[in-house]
């Protein structure tokens, strides 16, 4: 008897389970905590922003503080063991990690920011900062005195090298005097020495902060020592509103839904998304009316509107990298292969990219 | 170079590095005394939040200091409890310690993350490091008390069987520690770098554990590992910035792999004398034995 009403609720279950939907469980791993203000933090945004569209359709879970080693690897397999549909993971170097335990769960749809090797179940997606390196850049070159600019940088990656060049670009356009110092800290998050970094930077006599790192202490520090900073992943002027000029703000919230809503529906399909302001996945912060003059907010304001358009592009031809070689020709723009694996800095940078 | 540029240098290393001569000095007089914490990590960390909240509720200064001293004490009052008097084993509390720590300043700031706060000047705390590590070494091989404490800590039977309470000594050796964890911790939060961000000590805990070994447990020799840990840090972000081709990755290393080679000295056992390493480090004493 017992075997027939289990055999009988079975059946049921599998019969309408279907048409009672179990709400979908999205998962997220955070490389630090939501509260960082920066990077974590607005892909927590972004999260609520999909739980706000979804409503019951889903449910949400996170890791944070995962580190990118072993322990992500296990983190990832968590989430898949407890019945994840979809698993953001939302760090460049959980890549291998990502690819490990999907394979494992070929019926588990997996998201991998920043990424750039697809699979059956996993999909890439980034945002095109880049083109908001490219405002700040612009703004810097009008905006620096001592025409040194300090830049905080994490670790070596594409991503990050392709910031400080499209910043440069920028910078240098307007400014040709400009020269840049530049600090990798090989660490995303530690608030101590981002701060340092600062501190060391305007010691040095640069009078711009810019950072890719993910706390408020260098744009404190710049407030601080009286100069100004550029935020980073989300709006941090409220910390720092006599240095802050504007961040570049990461938007994730729609994407999110949509590719939740896509796994809803049974349409999630791989592939590879890299967006930017056109979309929307890139936003600068208000630009500080206070520090910034009207005609220069007018002019970033202009230039956000081009690169919607497309008729700007950061990395615009010529471009030369240290050696001199021609590496984008003039009146072409640089194909996103390049920008992906970028691991060189343009003419004009000193220094050299830690391998 | 000019002058200032070195002299700004200077600066931001004394404020660098401030927290691990605090940290380091507080678990050289708790290893001293024969226990090793290794929850300096933990207590840091509740110290650096519990300072914050209180600085965020009542606005003052002292207040929020004390508060914090007084979240180190009953931290390491815990862990004294536990390995003292219930025996447990120093290694594993101590790391337990730390993970509580982390999990209880992650819950205690949750809604703090992101206030903000003005800052402290930080030179108050940078002259008293100096001032602390020059009391405990003058503690330690001036004062009758220091010899007693030291002596707990090479053979806790023998002080014993002099009539010197083994136990009351390593307590008080043991809140020394936390209380000065609490305030490097503290010092972090608010003058350092002034906000609160979970785990925000970021390993600073763990450096000022080594940085004891590397000072073979004497008091002058962690404030010179500290600078030279501190100074190396800056001194590599200078070189950069300057655009000089400089390893990075090689320089945050340095000072675990001076840890590592002291650490293999020390394991013959002559030379751990000469060291000075406390003999009865992590050994438990049984009273009646």
């Amino acid at each position: 008897m017992i075997r027939i009403i289990t055999f009988l609720s079975t059946f049921l279950v599998i019969a309408f389970g279907s048409a009672y939907a179990e709400p979908k469980k999205v998962g997220f791993i955070y490389i630090g905590p939501p509260g960082d203000h920066g990077w974590t933090y607005m892909h927590d945004v972004g999260r609520k922003y999909m739980e706000s569209q979804l409503g019951d359709s889903i449910t949400t879970t996170y890791l944070e503080n995962i580190p990118e080693n072993a322990d992500a690897v296990r983190a990832i397999r968590k989430l898949a063991d407890s019945g994840h549909d979809l698993i953001f993971t939302t760090s460049f170097n959980y890549m291998d990690q990502t690819h490990e335990v999907a394979k494992d769960f070929p019926d588990i749809k997996f998201e991998h920011a920043t990424g750039y090797i697809q699979a059956d179940n996993v999909a890439t997606y980034s945002a095109r900062f880049y083109e908001g390196r490219m405002i700040e850049g612009h703004i810097a070159g009008h905006m620096t005195e001592t025409n040194t600019i300090g830049y905080i940088a994490s670790f070596p990656i594409p991503e990050v090298v392709r910031g400080i060049n499209a910043f440069y670009l920028a910078a240098s356009k307007v400014n040709p005097d400009i020269k840049m110092k530049i600090i990798w800290v090989f660490t995303w998050y530690d608030p101590g020495k981002e701060a340092d970094a600062a501190n060391t930077l305007i010691n040095q006599g640069a009078d711009i902060i810019v950072q890719h790192t993910d706390t408020y202490a260098p744009c404190q520090a710049a407030q601080k020592a009286g100069v100004y900073a550029f935020g980073q992943a989300s709006n941090q002027e409220e910390f720092c509103p006599d240095a802050h000029l504007t961040s570049i703000e990461d938007i994730w919230g729609p994407y999110y839904a949509e590719r939740a809503k896509a796994v809803v529906d049974g349409t999630w399909s791989s592939g590879d998304t890299w967006d930017g302001m056109d979309k929307g996945m890139v936003v600068m912060s208000p630009y500080n009316t206070k520090l910034m003059p009207a005609s220069l907010i007018q002019e970033a304001v202009n230039m956000e509107v081009g690169i919607k358009d497309g008729t700007i592009h950061p990395f615009t031809g010529p471009i030369y990298n240290q050696a001199g070689e021609l590496v984008v020709p003039e009146g072409e723009v640089a194909p996103d292969g390049m920008l992906l694996g970028m691991n060189f800095y343009v003419q004009g940078i000193d220094g050299e990219v830690p391998q | 170079m000019n002058l200032d540029l070195i002299f700004g240098i200077l600066q931001i290393v004394l404020i660098a590095t401030t927290p691990l001569v605090f940290a380091g000095i507080g678990e050289l007089v708790t290893e001293k005394s024969g226990v090793l914490n290794l929850g300096v990590e933990g207590m840091m960390l509740v110290g650096a939040v519990s300072a914050f909240i209180i600085l965020v509720i009542t606005g003052s200064y002292f207040l929020a200091f004390f508060v914090s001293i007084l979240s180190g004490i009953i931290m390491s009052g815990l862990f004294a409890f536990l390995v003292l008097f219930l025996m447990s084993n120093q290694i594993a509390t101590g790391l337990a310690l730390t993970i509580f720590g982390i999990g209880l300043s992650s819950m205690l700031g949750k809604q703090y993350i992101g206030t903000p706060i003005d800052g402290l000047s930080p030179w108050f705390f940078v002259i008293f490091s100096f001032l602390i590590v020059f009391l405990v070494s003058y503690f330690f091989y001036k004062t009758k008390a220091g010899l007693i404490l030291r002596a707990v800590g090479e053979s806790h039977n023998s002080a014993h069987a002099l009539g010197y309470s083994v136990i009351k000594i390593r307590f008080l050796s043991i809140i020394f520690g936390g209380s000065m964890c609490a305030l490097a911790g503290s010092y972090i939060s608010i003058c350092y770098a002034p906000m609160w961000q979970e785990g925000m000590t970021a390993g600073r805990g763990w450096i000022a554990l080594a940085l004891v070994v590397f000072a073979t447990w004497k008091p002058e020799r962690v404030l010179i590992g500290a600078y030279i840990f501190g100074g190396v840090t800056i001194l590599q972000m200078n070189l950069q910035a300057l655009g000089l081709r400089f390893p990075g990755q090689f320089f945050s290393m340095a000072p675990y792999v001076a840890t590592i080679i002291v650490l293999v000295l020390i394991s013959s056992n002559k030379l751990r004398i000469k060291l000075s390493a406390p003999a009865s480090l992590t050994i438990p004493f049984y009273k009646g034995r």
